[in-house]
């Protein structure tokens, strides 16, 4: 058995071209989740001894497991409350490492009434672990996973095919799962998908390879999550540069210097390209990128750069620098799917902030035109129109408001917003075609979305009737 | 920042390529490094009035150097506040100093020692004072009307802290309610707060003490002398090695004795232990921690042993 450690990377030079993956994994207790995570954390020597003893006290306490043995599942303890319920409420965070990768792991709950922390999870993952029982193979859950996983656009998902040990290694059983889940994957629009069989509780086929699968010739899930391909290809990618703050310094040594800090959230930029500010359209040339540690040539995402302007042209916080020539679609006219994450349902007609990038802006609810029923992937189209413009806040029942979004449903939203953004489709702009809804009054994220009409439909494995889909046209051809 | 172009190119690399063309993923630091501007920059552009917690322990340290990156070749447009506990280490209240004067920085001190003359706190019966924080910290924010607080915690130090924002939402009373954070997707950090509240922000929630070593090595920072191994007057109590002092032992039974030692956390000087420890460069910490078997929390915080939920509660309470 091999076992790939941290120990391995105390030579600065490997470690220092280790990268850094993120991904997420969303599952039930009952899918042995928390012990598959646990399995990772522990066979990768993640697990300090003081962490160690005090889930060895804490098995102890509550009854024990046998023989002395460590309830891995006790690892990814969280909070007392969830302690308490035997549950995991909110997205925890986990870090492991080997020799050539390091992993942020958002371990979120599964079941429905967490979708919201599933789909905080899938934001920023490049990578899903969508966890089944080879027992009861493909389930609702597990499509509900599989589902908001493309929804997020997580480019690699894994299937762990989990308590192979219950049905014996059955080869048989396995690849059942793994050609129905592989189905369902790609007609939602999921390409990279990987079966790996493995038992987290005794350990085959998560960190060490197992002999009890002798007919399995694929990667153990760690070494598929060392080998996949993360980060993108910034050459092919668009620019996309979110001003976050304007750099004056007006010191002795610098009393000129303006230039536009932020992050590049997508693709790559040189000395010398010819840019321009959105919204405002003014036209420039970047003379230079700037960073703490002296000048660059050229930047790519996501790296924190300063850009300075040949011109002086008016440029803000909320601002984005797009390459100049390249066609980008801005307005104050946003349509796209949404996940609803506060207790208090939407409302036709509400007045909200908007967040895109670097920018907030007021806005406009208008309409609420589909919902998504995340269990059985369908959609359900509401004609949504103008006169749907009913305030009423008192209503709270999500039966009598059929037009409004409750807390972790999916939905299609159109916002009027009272200044133009940047709206680039999420299914192709993935690091800015994302938004939140915020209620101006005190603050809280009322929902998160993806920008683009045609998200939600390219979901559902079986298009809507098209009746439907042509009243939604005409509804939303205001 | 680096990427790995930027490594010094072979005869041959150069030869062949452009050595400005950049490699299009960035290594596991530079993403970490990336990240934690990005966020210290969303602070400076959403809030009026940020602060940066500073206690001259090396996550503070790191969090400042972060701040000068984020806004060279501006100055840190924000004071660093430190929670005095009065139970200090010498070399850590010369290095805060010395640091506030290089970078020209504005300090405001929030003092323990005040609180418990002023009858606002009461000292403990164990003396720890790391406990006695959070009021003066919490005074120190409504006084000065910070509305969001940079803090050097990372998730990977414990379990309540796993579930914590990057931007973290506290009430009038500084408390954290874990079941009312709001929900963090992408990079979209959202820190709007009602007046009275205020944000504690988090930008190295996804470091790991080990990756905050090796930054420290790749960015040749300095930190105060205890961190490295130094012989010291000690006395172990619960497995721990204290140093004297007036507040705190060695009591009856308790010995004192010479040992080689050094530091992993700095907090109040009472309850702080010692590891013994032959590490005296970067490089040897790097190699110590890269195959210690305990948390620097387990190993020497007293007041983090107390219970399994010792955190969560202080962090309700508007702990760190």
């Amino acid at each position: 058995m091999t076992t790939t450690t941290d120990l391995a990377t105390a030579d600065p030079t490997v470690h220092a071209q280790r990268d850094l993956l993120r991904l997420a994994t969303a599952g039930s207790v009952d899918d042995g989740k928390s012990t598959l995570i646990g399995r990772l954390l522990y066979d990768t020597k993640s697990v300090l001894a003081d962490q160690l003893s005090a889930v060895e006290r804490a098995t102890a306490a509550r009854g024990g497991s046998e023989a002395g043995a460590v309830d891995l599942a006790l690892l990814t303890d969280g909070l007392r409350a969830e302690r308490e319920q035997g549950i995991t409420i909110d997205v925890a965070y986990r870090y492991f490492s080997t020799a050539r990768r390091a992993f942020v792991l958002a371990d979120t709950p599964g079941h429905v009434q967490y979708t919201r922390n599933m789909v905080t999870g899938a934001s920023t993952a490049e990578l899903a672990i969508v966890l089944v029982d080879a027992r009861k193979g493909v389930l609702e859950q597990t499509r509900r996973h599989a589902t908001i996983t493309a929804l997020l656009g997580v480019p690699h998902v894994v299937l762990a095919v989990n308590k192979m040990d219950l049905v014996d290694f059955d080869e048989a059983t396995f690849r059942a799962i793994a050609d129905e889940f592989a189905r369902y994957a790609g007609a939602i629009g999921l390409t990279d998908v990987r079966a790996v069989p493995l038992s987290a509780l005794a350990g085959d086929n998560v960190v060490d390879r197992s002999d009890r699968t002798p007919w399995y010739d694929g990667p153990t899930l760690l070494e598929h999550l060392e080998s996949v391909p993360v980060g993108r290809d910034a050459h092919a990618e668009a620019f996309r540069f979110p001003v976050q703050v304007v750099i004056r310094p007006r010191t002795a040594d610098h009393p000129d210097y303006r230039g536009y800090a932020g992050r590049i959230a997508s693709g790559a930029v040189r000395v010398g390209d010819d840019v321009t500010v959105l919204p405002s359209g003014k036209t420039s040339t970047v003379v230079g990128i700037d960073t703490f540690d002296g000048p660059l040539d050229e930047a790519h995402a996501p790296q924190s750069v300063t850009v300075r302007l040949a011109d002086d042209v008016d440029v803000a916080r909320g601002d984005v620098l797009v390459p100049t020539g390249e066609t980008v679609t801005d307005g104050a006219d946003l349509e796209g799917t949404v996940c609803w994450l506060a207790e208090r349902r939407s409302v036709l007609g509400a007045r909200v902030l908007v967040r895109v990038g670097t920018r907030t802006v007021r806005a406009l609810l208008r309409e609420v035109n589909a919902r998504l029923d995340i269990d059985t992937q369908t959609v359900e189209v509401w004609d949504g129109i103008d006169t749907q413009y009913t305030v009423d806040a008192t209503d709270t029942s999500s039966d009598t408001a059929p037009r409004a979004l409750t807390l972790n449903a999916i939905g299609r939203v159109r916002l009027r917003l009272a200044e133009p953004v940047v709206l680039d489709d999420y299914a192709t702009h993935r690091s800015t075609g994302g938004f939140l809804v915020v209620d101006p009054a005190d603050g809280t994220t009322l929902a998160a979305g993806m920008i683009g009409p045609t998200l939600l439909d390219r979901l559902t494995p079986t298009p809507p009737p098209s009746a439907a889909d042509d009243d939604w046209l005409a509804g939303a051809g205001i | 920042m680096t990427t790995e172009a930027t490594a010094p190119p072979t005869a041959a690399a150069t030869a062949e390529q452009s050595p400005q063309r950049p490699a299009q993923r960035l290594t596991q630091l530079d993403a970490l490094e990336s990240e934690a501007i990005h966020v210290m920059r969303e602070v400076a552009g959403e809030f009026e009035r940020p602060v940066l917690l500073f206690s001259g322990g090396k996550d503070s340290i790191v969090m400042l150097h972060l701040a000068r990156k984020a806004f060279w070749p501006a100055p840190v447009p924000f004071a660093v506040m430190h929670v005095d506990t009065g139970h200090n280490f010498p070399e850590v209240i010369e290095y805060r100093d010395a640091t506030v004067e290089r970078f020209g920085l504005r300090l405001v001190v929030a003092s323990v020692q005040d609180a418990i003359d002023d009858g606002r706190v009461v000292e403990r019966p164990d003396g720890s004072r790391n406990p006695l924080q959070t009021v003066p910290l919490l005074d120190g924010i409504t006084a000065h009307r910070f509305d969001a607080v940079f803090g050097g915690g990372r998730r990977d130090e414990e379990k309540a802290r796993a579930k914590e924002r990057m931007f973290s939402l506290r009430d009038e009373f500084g408390q954290w309610d874990p079941r009312r954070q709001r929900p963090e997707l992408w990079d979209l950090y959202n820190g709007r707060h009602k007046p009275g509240e205020h944000v504690r922000v988090f930008p190295l929630s996804n470091w790991t003490e080990l990756d905050v070593w090796r930054y420290i090595e790749r960015e040749h920072i300095e930190l105060p002398s205890i961190y490295y191994a130094h012989d010291r007057e000690v006395f172990l109590r619960d497995g721990m090695w204290l140093a004297p002092g007036e507040w705190g032992g060695p009591r009856a039974g308790e010995t004192l004795e010479t040992r080689t030692v050094r530091y992993r956390t700095v907090g109040d000087m009472s309850c702080t232990g010692a590891v013994e420890s032959t590490a005296s460069t970067v490089a040897d910490v790097i190699e110590e921690v890269a195959v210690s078997r305990l948390t620097e929390r387990g190993a020497t915080r007293a007041d983090d042993r107390a219970s399994e939920a010792a955190m969560e509660d202080r962090k309700r309470e508007g702990y760190f």
